[in-house]
């Protein structure tokens, strides 16, 4: 029952109590639709514009789990190879910094200048904005396996791969997994920019038009699409890291 | 106690950290011999090189001058026949105890190649043996459900699964609170006499070290040389009782007298 309270029916009155304040200064101020559309405008154009919306928010989900895939992939792999000695990890370190000091924003224009508006220019933004966090935490799970541990193996005859196959590698997937919740959110934020900057579809590119045609409530309704599909696409993350890392969340079911 | 043959040989063994001018001699002119079935232990202040003698034994360091031999044969490079426990116990914590202790057997041949065909064979042994040291009934929990005890108990159960030749503990009770490291000084006791395992324990802890082991080497500072060594002549099996016994403690006066002395 506490649990309910705290989970369930205090997030719920809080959004509803915010949707009804906003819906009241609205009217009460009269602020007009150009500037703030209420709750209710939002909705309508929600239920309006529905067909360009869902498919638009088809369109940026593809982008994004498209980037994140690429970036889980070349994330996975290219952590493993920084994490697999020092002096490889000392090589790359700060040309990584560099690359990730970038704001990829300003890659868009190039990335449209190869490869044209359209879909691989927000598909490539949202691989480059989200792989570093992968890169950076896999490295770090392997690299922080403990020396003892390396002794034990080592004095067994175990080579390099076995250590990585055996240790390092399953100690890094909390690291992994955890950085899936940030790059996600990240190849979210690389699409939707990538599609304002220069595309023809997703929701970025809807915002854009409707905001060039003066239908701020349109503008709205992205953001609620948005704000929809980013939640969902963390929620998500956040299961698989749970299911595939539950024996680092220790704590919950201690034997003792 | 009588021992069989030598089984661990270093004679005029020194080891030397780093290069050139930061090069620092770990252990100088080491000598001393392990015999098969013996338990001993290395005793000395903190940072003696104690921890590098069994980086030396196990292959994972070379020697500098000397020489090294287990069986007769120099010892040249990572050798399976060692087991090693350390003061934290470093499960793998995504493995149960039982897959813990497996986890030798899938590294070392020719258990290496048979993992596939024998796992249930193998998980049966380790079973057994994780039951011999009193883990009945946490063959499947994971560490953190283990308390501390049971996780070095686990951690030196995999230390022995391959039953290597010599098995090295480094300061393995370090860790646990008084009554758990007096009941662990026993199952290692009772390990020893069973399996009739070769043993090299290094500790902090004289009491520990004349209670389980037939032989103390007392290093000195750094570089770590021998500057006693001392024959434990208690009998076996010894019982706990035997710490409070005046010979026993007139053998940790001894050793003590030794330790810190320059």
């Amino acid at each position: 029952m506490q649990k309910f309270k705290e989970t369930i029916l205090a997030p719920t009155l809080f959004v509803v109590a915010l949707i009804l304040l906003w819906e009241i200064i609205v009217r009460l101020f009269g602020i007009a639709p150009t500037i703030l559309p209420s709750p209710l405008d939002i909705w309508k154009a929600l239920l309006q514009y529905w067909g360009p919306l869902v498919s638009n928010s088809w369109q940026t989900l593809f982008t994004t789990l498209a980037g994140f895939g690429l970036a889980i992939v070349f994330g996975l792999l290219l952590g493993v190879f920084i994490g697999w000695s020092k002096t490889i990890y000392g090589a790359l370190y700060p040309v990584m910094i560099g690359f990730n000091a970038v704001p990829k924003v300003a890659v868009v224009p190039i990335l449209i200048l190869w490869f044209g508006i359209g879909t691989v220019p927000a598909i490539l933004t949202a691989f480059l904005i989200s792989f570093f966090p992968i890169v950076v935490n896999v490295a770090t799970g392997i690299a922080t396996t403990e020396p003892e541990l390396r002794d034990v193996l080592r004095a067994l005859g175990a080579s390099k791969l076995d250590i990585m196959r055996k240790v390092g590698i399953p100690r890094s997937m909390p690291y992994f997994f955890g950085s899936l919740k940030v790059a996600i959110t990240l190849a979210f934020v690389g699409s939707v920019v990538s599609e304002t900057v220069g595309s023809n579809a997703g929701l970025g590119k809807l915002m854009l038009d409707a905001q060039a045609a003066f239908k701020v409530e349109l503008v709205f309704a992205a953001l609620v699409a948005l704000a929809v599909l980013g939640i969902v696409l963390y929620a998500m993350t956040a299961w698989v890291e749970k299911r595939m890392t539950g024996w680092a969340f220790r704590g919950e079911n201690q034997g003792f | 106690m009588q021992h069989g043959e030598a089984l661990v040989e270093l004679s005029n063994v020194s080891m030397v950290y780093g290069q050139g001018a930061n090069a620092v001699k770990a252990v100088d002119n080491l000598t001393l011999t392990v015999h098969k079935g013996e338990f001993i232990a290395v005793v000395g202040p903190s940072g003696c090189g104690k921890s590098s003698m069994m980086k030396l034994i196990s292959g994972l360091m070379p020697v500098a001058s000397g020489s090294l031999k287990l069986e007769g044969k120099p010892i040249a490079g990572p050798i399976n026949k060692v087991g090693m426990a350390f003061q934290a116990s470093n499960l793998l914590p995504w493995r149960t105890a039982v897959d813990n202790v497996l986890l030798p057997l899938e590294i070392v041949q020719p258990h290496r190649s048979q993992m596939r065909s024998k796992r249930a064979e193998y998980r049966d042994k380790a079973r057994a043996l994780l039951e011999s040291v009193g883990l009945k009934g946490f063959t499947e929990k994971f560490p953190w459900q283990l308390s501390g005890g049971m996780q070095q108990r686990t951690s030196i159960c995999r230390a022995l699964i391959h039953e290597p030749e010599i098995l090295m503990l480094d300061e393995p009770f370090g860790a646990l609170d008084a009554f758990t490291r007096e009941e662990l000084w026993c199952m290692m006791r009772d390990l020893h006499a069973q399996k009739q395992i070769t043993a090299m324990l290094v500790t902090h802890d004289l009491r520990e070290a004349v209670f389980l082991c037939d032989t103390v080497y007392v290093m000195s500072d750094r570089p770590g040389k021998i500057v006693k060594v001392q024959k434990v002549d208690l009998p076996r099996p010894r019982d706990l009782d035997v710490t409070y016994t005046a010979h026993f403690q007139e053998l940790v006066q001894e050793l003590r007298s030794y330790i810190g002395r320059h």
